[in-house]
């Protein structure tokens, strides 16, 4: 196929893929006005089974299968991230060096680190509540960790973060979301149905039935995830040297020419 | 009032976004992409999505420009060393 011939097809392309756009964009309802079918309907749904926060309710009861793909997905991708970036036969280890961080750095970075780790285990727990929840909260509590790293330096980050504890972590986040859709279906119901549980009294902290549950489950697997994702590439960056990288430099220089 | 906020939350959002793919060093584009992230949390904000907004201000402007400062760290050091290694061995040779 020559340039001219892939410019005509390109274009088709485009130009069919803008009519199709710009015809569903005609169709659309408009855009901020109260006309929300789905939404009325997420809503009752979860309400009648005492959820304050709609959008949990749709993520870890309506759509909680959805989640469930969603959580697989992060949980493969670490998985991928922990295999393609370990130290590699002609890689070696090498101890970071301790830094010197100038004083309010260290000081802003102490100071925030406990603030924003609360912050995060709070929107992990009040997930069924407002807005938030396990894969925020989690996220938010798991680089909250690594304010360390900013405030003193890598050897000190390591000491608090056992990577083997992380890793097992990451596994029963996603384990543990498994055994509760399980369990539906073995109460006499579907898969991740929420019926196991009594759904409790509305914006409280127990209410929702499998809602918080579910949450917490994906708040341990999302923190662990991003704890040990950060962790491979730190470690790349940090620790692990390739042939020809350091300015060490007497590593096999006479092969690579 | 609602839609001037959310039309000023848009422009914003496209002049980073813009700035972003223009700016060419992937240390800087780190950055620029954070501060898009902190743009499109303003969106979400505006437009009542607290849920999206969260996720967005953890992930978009915390987590991915972290990656990709780590992975340009890495990058950069290998071929900085790379450059220097072979300079030592051509002038060795000659």
């Amino acid at each position: 196929m020559n340039r001219r011939l892939r410019m005509w097809v390109l274009l088709l392309g485009l130009a069919g893929t803008a009519a199709v756009l710009a015809a569903a964009a005609f169709r659309l309802p408009a855009f901020g006005t109260d006309f929300h079918p789905y939404g009325d309907r997420a809503v009752r749904e979860a309400l009648a089974r005492q959820t304050a926060n709609t959008v949990a309710a749709v993520n870890f009861d309506q759509r909680a299968f959805d989640t469930l793909g969603e959580e697989t997905i992060l949980f493969a991708a670490v998985l991928g991230t922990v295999v393609l970036l370990r130290q590699a036969r002609d890689e070696r280890h090498v101890e970071p060096a301790p830094a010197d961080v100038a004083a309010p750095v260290r000081r802003y970075a102490l100071v925030l680190l406990p603030v924003t780790l609360v912050a995060g285990l709070y929107i992990v727990a009040h997930g069924q509540l407002t807005p938030g929840g396990g894969f925020q909260g989690g996220v938010v509590a798991a680089t909250a960790l690594h304010l360390l790293y900013i405030a003193v330096d890598y050897r000190a980050l390591e000491r608090i973060r056992p990577l083997g504890v992380f890793e097992v972590g990451d596994a029963a986040g996603e384990a543990a979301y498994l055994v509760i859709g399980v369990a539906g279906l073995l109460a006499g119901s579907s898969y991740l149905a929420n019926t196991i549980l009594p759904h409790g009294t509305f914006n409280t902290l127990s209410s929702g039935g499998t809602v918080p549950l579910l949450n917490a489950a994906i708040g341990m697997e999302v923190a662990c995830a991003v704890v040990v994702l950060l962790a491979r590439f730190l470690d790349q960056a940090v620790e692990i040297e390739g042939e020809g990288e350091n300015a060490g430099g007497n590593a096999g220089e006479g092969e690579r020419k | 009032m609602a839609d001037v906020l959310i039309a000023l939350a848009l422009l914003l959002v496209a002049a980073t976004a813009t700035a972003a793919v223009a700016v060419r060093d992937p240390a800087r584009q780190a950055l620029v992409l954070s501060v898009l992230g902190l743009t499109l949390t303003l969106l979400f904000t505006v437009l009542q999505a607290p849920d999206v907004a969260l996720s967005q201000l953890a992930v978009g402007s915390a987590l991915t420009p972290l990656l990709i400062l780590l992975s340009v760290r890495k990058a950069r050091r290998r071929s900085l060393d790379q450059v220097r290694a072979e300079k030592e061995a051509e002038e060795g040779g000659t």
